[in-house]
């Protein structure tokens, strides 16, 4: 039996300004997780409310240059976690996710969905489309799917901030990416407490450091989940 | 030197401009030292390695290396306290894996930064590496008292994790050290987060932090408030970020960690230094 109600009595509150078809879809789904082909039947009807749906989505990008070009990367990249998270939310999460796993996966949710909103008004006129992604290899129902494409995306992004952050020549942009980096880190590390408890950073022994990845492999990464095609060759190389 | 005044030579705002043309002057040669520090090899390679460096093209860049040295500090001091907490026993077997690799990355960051100071031509002078971590019987001992040991971990990662993010900045000429900088950021959040969660809290930093850690005194909790100051803001480079989502505030303010100042970091270290 799983309910939104941790230990402490907070009770889950999807976010304000979505319709209540929503929010009743998400308690009837996390008061009963029901069966998958109830799930699925009463999911189709949400697909609207996830972003890669949005039929005004480009058909491709171009991400700019400069500190420009980086932040439209950043934004593409909270982009996608946004959505992941978003569609692991409205399909109920997955079967026997725990109060705690729903938790932490919601938590992780807002946390992108403000990341996303923060670079889309910071960018302004400069900002990229809303991208279009393509999740079909995740499979939603199951925990071990749904928390290892997390862990990805969390691994991913610290990996993408800490390749940018040095081709940032403003002080301030540089700050705010060490701002959001570190708790897509927490994020990271969160999510592997759920697939393997207290069997933190064993894969981090031999040298203590996190990983630091250029935008190119980083989006060559990424590109199985994003349909959009995105043009990265303005970004400053070095 | 003493510890304050090591600190005090490191605020580099008033540099005469000739200083300036010859920091800026160095930008190359960080390049070429960049290419050392190169991920994997960096913690393996023996320190005679960086002897090979032009030590002389660094002699004048006082502020990164006040920069590496106040990180070292830093990292000396969580080295210790990982030291003295496997050795002491206190630690929970379920968690013993958890706190010997902290130990570990943290004796990896002390070496890498002693090896990096040194190899910018700078030395080791005043950099504090003996600890008192009842700061002097203010506090109960953390190596006999288990929660309190994972409260004061959870305070030394979050305020490591905000010590790196507030001098990134100052490391915004020197790439490769930028990106090394950050790489030990991630790593510090990530233990962070485990630590908070062995405490039964959330990863992230949020509304439970803010008025210190509870549960110790009210001398502990108003000395680890310090740790969460400021940590409520919900306003980056100019957007009110609460005014463009629908995501509750709460969420808002847990979405991004803070940057501490190099003083703050002090202020709240200080009293665990002896020499």
């Amino acid at each position: 039996m799983l309910n939104f109600t941790d230990s402490k009595g907070k009770g889950y509150k999807p976010d304000q300004g979505l319709g209540s078809s929503r929010r009743s879809f998400l308690q009837y789904s996390g008061a009963a997780l029901a069966t998958s082909a109830i799930l699925l039947s009463g999911c189709e009807q949400f697909e609207e409310f996830i972003p890669p749906k949005n039929p005004n989505s480009p058909k491709k990008v171009n991400l700019g240059s400069g500190d420009i070009g980086i932040l439209n990367y950043a934004y593409a990249l909270e982009q996608l976690e946004a959505a992941f998270y978003t569609k692991v939310a409205l399909l109920g999460f997955y079967i026997g996710a725990s109060g705690e796993e729903i938790k932490v996966l919601e938590d992780v949710r807002q946390h992108e969905v403000a990341h996303r909103e923060f670079y889309e008004a910071a960018l302004g006129n400069n900002a990229i489309g809303k991208l279009e992604f393509d999740f079909s290899m995740v499979d939603f129902r199951d925990r071990n799917s749904v928390l290892q494409t997390a862990k990805t995306f969390e691994d991913l992004g610290v990996a993408a901030y800490n390749g940018a952050g040095p081709l940032l020549t403003n002080p301030d942009f540089l700050v705010v990416a060490g701002k959001i980096v570190s708790v897509e880190a927490r994020h990271a590390e969160a999510i592997y407490d759920l697939i393997a408890p207290n069997d933190a950073f064993v894969d981090f022994i031999s040298d203590g450091l996190d990983e630091a990845l250029p935008p190119m492999q980083v989006l060559q990464m990424a590109a199985p989940f994003i349909v959009t095609e995105i043009d990265a060759s303005n970004l400053p190389k070095a | 030197m003493d510890f304050i005044k090591l600190f005090d030579s490191f605020n580099t705002d008033n540099k005469s401009e000739e200083e300036v043309d010859i920091y800026m002057s160095r930008k190359e040669a960080f390049r070429k030292l960049g290419s050392l520090t190169k991920k994997v090899a960096l913690a393996s390679l023996p320190v005679a390695a960086f002897t090979m460096m032009p030590k002389m093209a660094f002699a004048q860049s006082s502020d990164v290396i006040g920069v590496l040295k106040f990180a070292l500090t830093l990292e000396r001091l969580e080295y210790q306290y990982y030291i003295e907490g496997v050795d002491s026993g206190i630690i929970n077997s379920r968690h013993q894996n958890v706190f010997m690799a902290i130990r570990e990355h943290e004796r990896i960051h002390v070496e890498l930064l002693e090896a990096t100071i040194q190899a910018l031509g700078g030395n080791l002078d005043g950099v504090p590496s003996m600890f008192d971590f009842t700061a002097g019987g203010v506090f109960p001992s953390p190596f006999s008292n288990y929660q309190l040991f994972l409260a004061l971990s959870q305070a030394l990662e979050d305020t490591g994790v905000r010590a790196y993010k507030g001098q990134a900045p100052n490391l915004i000429d020197n790439d490769e050290l930028l990106k090394v900088a950050l790489q030990i950021h991630a790593v510090e959040a990530r233990h962070a987060s485990q630590v908070r969660r062995i405490r039964g809290r959330k990863g992230w930093i949020t509304e439970e932090d803010y008025d210190g850690i509870d549960g110790f005194g009210g001398t502990f909790m108003v000395a680890s408030s310090a740790v969460y100051a400021g940590e409520k803001n919900t306003t980056h480079v100019g957007v009110e970020v609460t005014d463009v989502t629908t995501v509750p505030v709460m969420a808002v303010r847990e979405a991004w960690d803070e940057p501490l100042s190099m003083q703050m970091v002090v202020d709240i270290v200080k009293p665990f230094i002896v020499s």
